[in-house]
């Protein structure tokens, strides 16, 4: 007889544990699958690149006709495109699958999922992890490198700090926003263009310095969707500029804070609709 | 193993009516108030014709529904509390759609599963050595899932859920869609299961060739409610499956007389007479030799397939009470 392990009391620390390790199981599984095929590998990533290095293009096609936008030089916006996009990539890499939560969901797939002892979040995220991927990791890796010795900065301690810090709390939001989008779908199941609408619009946003958005909007998204977060107020801070919509100091600092709000949210949601799903059965 | 008493689960359909955005609110009790009691190394067959609610009862008893009302508990625990915890004691099988990783080699998925439900290596290689014997996997372990014949995935599945040894194998319409060569084996596999390791089994399906084959008890619900709960002889009582005596005669006659038999038909020579429940046939025969001159005989038992038609349309009231 094979024995049964059973974990009802593992502590936190050992479930968080088990949960990377079973994330990275199942990713891993994936890439295997995956790299049957190198060749497809190498084009789509190729591809992913290309596609995420057209938004530098419009950035340099902007700055072509100006050399300042809202106040911002060149430089400084590309320093909040690499900040930004590194942290959405990297956040697409780990959860992006999770918006097909709603197919599943319709296809009645998410009941494979359910009685499999592994959280079905995980079992999504991994979902066709490919290498190809990390494609879009590239290019704003590659604006940083060139941008961060090039941005007019005092690089104090506490700035060169703030760098990996708004990146970490950056890839935390949207995390947390993933997150939260896949759980909205257990509601709305056909939402899958409107949550996009936040994640990826929200990329597309956070690359642009805020001021070129009307002051209300603004407003509204810092604290609505505290994209502002991801990038926005942490530059501020590094790029040594006043804020220009007054928000007091201590924003610039509560980027991680905003970030593990979000993911408490997210995950009270996700609960939330896992149940709402497991009472209604959609 | 499994206990559910007056379990309900209502659903909420909401319907557009007219024009507007305003949308009807009707709940349809899908499971209305059942009750029931599977002990350990079991074979239960779970009847119905579609929409009764045989689904929503799987669905609660693994955890995916929690039920609107009622006490479930499926070896000991409460499933849709415990679920993650009870996944790694019951094994699933839905005919319908694969749990396997649709791109991976079969092998890869079983590797996976094991990892997944924390089965130690040894006692993998043992099951899955056993498993693989049983079900003729070998041919295409390594086959993507993708690529396999339905008849081919659902061996995959069976091995899948039963990596980490279950206690529990809960089954979903299993042979929905196979020739009958992979019936036979996935019959035969689920026979051996259930009589060797003790495997309690607890499957839903429409093919009652499976019922006959396997389940020694039969449960049929209908419109959310339980309508029988027996054995398969029980289930032939109750259900009025008489038996059914034709027999040709040398020359055509005028309906035979014969105390407790009826005649339900007469085709020239050929009559059918219908025996009671009890009845004997072979006296029947004789006192029917002692008067007419006998061509052929023919003994027509009602099939399981009658039976349960005829207690779907529900012209058939049932005289056994439903086993508390």
């Amino acid at each position: 007889m094979v024995s049964r392990a059973v974990d009802g009391d593992a502590g936190a620390a050992t479930r968080a544990g088990r949960a990377v390790s079973t994330y990275c199981l199942l990713a891993w599984t994936w890439i295997r699958a995956a790299a049957q095929y190198p060749v497809s590998i190498a084009l789509l990533a190729l591809g992913t690149m290309v596609t995420a290095g057209m938004d530098i293009a419009g950035i340099l096609v902007m700055f072509g006709r100006t050399p300042r936008i809202a106040g911002f030089t060149a430089v400084e916006v590309l320093f909040l495109y690499g900040t930004s996009s590194l942290s959405f990539g990297a956040s697409d890499i780990l959860l992006g699958t999770t918006e097909r939560l709603g197919e599943h969901v319709r296809n009645g797939t998410l009941d494979a999922l359910l009685v499999r002892p592994v959280s079905p979040l995980i079992q999504i995220a991994t979902e066709d992890f490919t290498p190809r991927r990390f494609g879009r990791l590239l290019p704003p890796v590659l604006v940083l490198a060139f941008v961060l010795p090039r941005v007019p900065v005092d690089w104090t301690p506490g700035r060169v700090a703030m760098v990996p810090l708004m990146l970490a709390s950056g890839m935390v939001i949207f995390a947390g926003l993933w997150v939260l989008c896949a759980a909205l779908q257990f509601v709305l199941l056909n939402s899958h263009g409107a949550t996009k609408a936040i994640t990826y619009g929200g990329s597309f946003l956070t690359q642009y310095p805020m001021t070129l958005f009307a002051r209300d909007f603004v407003r509204g998204v810092t604290f609505v969707v505290p994209l502002a977060f991801v990038n926005w107020e942490p530059a501020l801070y590094v790029l040594g500029r006043p804020d220009p919509l007054g928000l007091p100091g201590w924003t610039r600092f509560a980027s991680p804070a905003v970030g593990a709000a979000l993911c408490a949210v997210a995950a009270v949601a996700w609960r939330a609709g896992l149940r709402r799903y497991r009472s209604t059965g959609s | 193993m499994i206990e559910m008493t007056d379990v309900t689960k209502t659903f909420v359909l909401r319907r557009r009516t007219g024009r507007g955005p305003r949308r009807e609110r009707t709940p349809v009790r899908a499971v209305d108030g059942v009750t029931f009691t599977v002990d350990r190394g079991e074979f239960l067959g779970y009847l119905g014709p579609n929409g009764a609610g045989k689904s929503t009862t799987i669905k609660m008893l693994t955890g995916i529904l929690t039920p609107t009302s009622g006490r479930i508990r499926v070896a000991g625990l409460d499933p849709s509390r415990a679920r993650t915890t009870l996944a790694r004691r019951i094994g699933v099988v839905f005919g319908q759609r694969t749990t396997l990783w649709w791109d991976l080699p079969l092998k890869d998925s079983l590797t996976l599963v094991r990892r997944l439900y924390r089965v130690e290596e040894h006692a993998y290689r043992t099951r899955l050595a056993e498993l693989t014997a049983l079900l003729e996997l070998e041919p295409f372990l390594a086959t993507p899932v993708r690529q396999l014949s339905l008849g081919q995935r659902m061996r995959g599945d069976l091995a899948a859920a039963l990596l980490h040894d279950p206690e529990l194998l809960v089954l979903d319409e299993p042979t929905i869609g196979l020739d009958v060569v992979s019936k036979a084996t996935v019959r035969g596999f689920l026979a051996r299961l259930n009589a060797e390791r003790g495997t309690t089994i607890l499957l839903t399906t429409h093919d009652l060739g499976d019922i006959e084959r396997l389940c020694r008890r039969v449960m049929i619900i209908d419109h959310g409610r339980p309508a029988f709960d027996g054995d398969l002889a029980a289930l032939r009582r109750a259900a009025g499956a008489d038996r059914q005596l034709i027999v040709e005669l040398a020359a055509p006659v005028p309906p035979v007389e014969l105390d407790g038999v009826e005649v339900t038909g007469v085709e020239g020579p050929r009559q059918t007479l219908r025996l009671p429940d009890g009845a004997n046939a072979a006296s029947v025969v004789a006192s029917l030799a002692a008067r007419y001159e006998i061509r052929d005989i023919a003994l027509r038992e009602t099939g399981i397939e009658e039976i349960v038609a005829r207690l779907y349309r529900g012209d058939q009231e049932l005289s056994t009470p439903v086993s508390p």
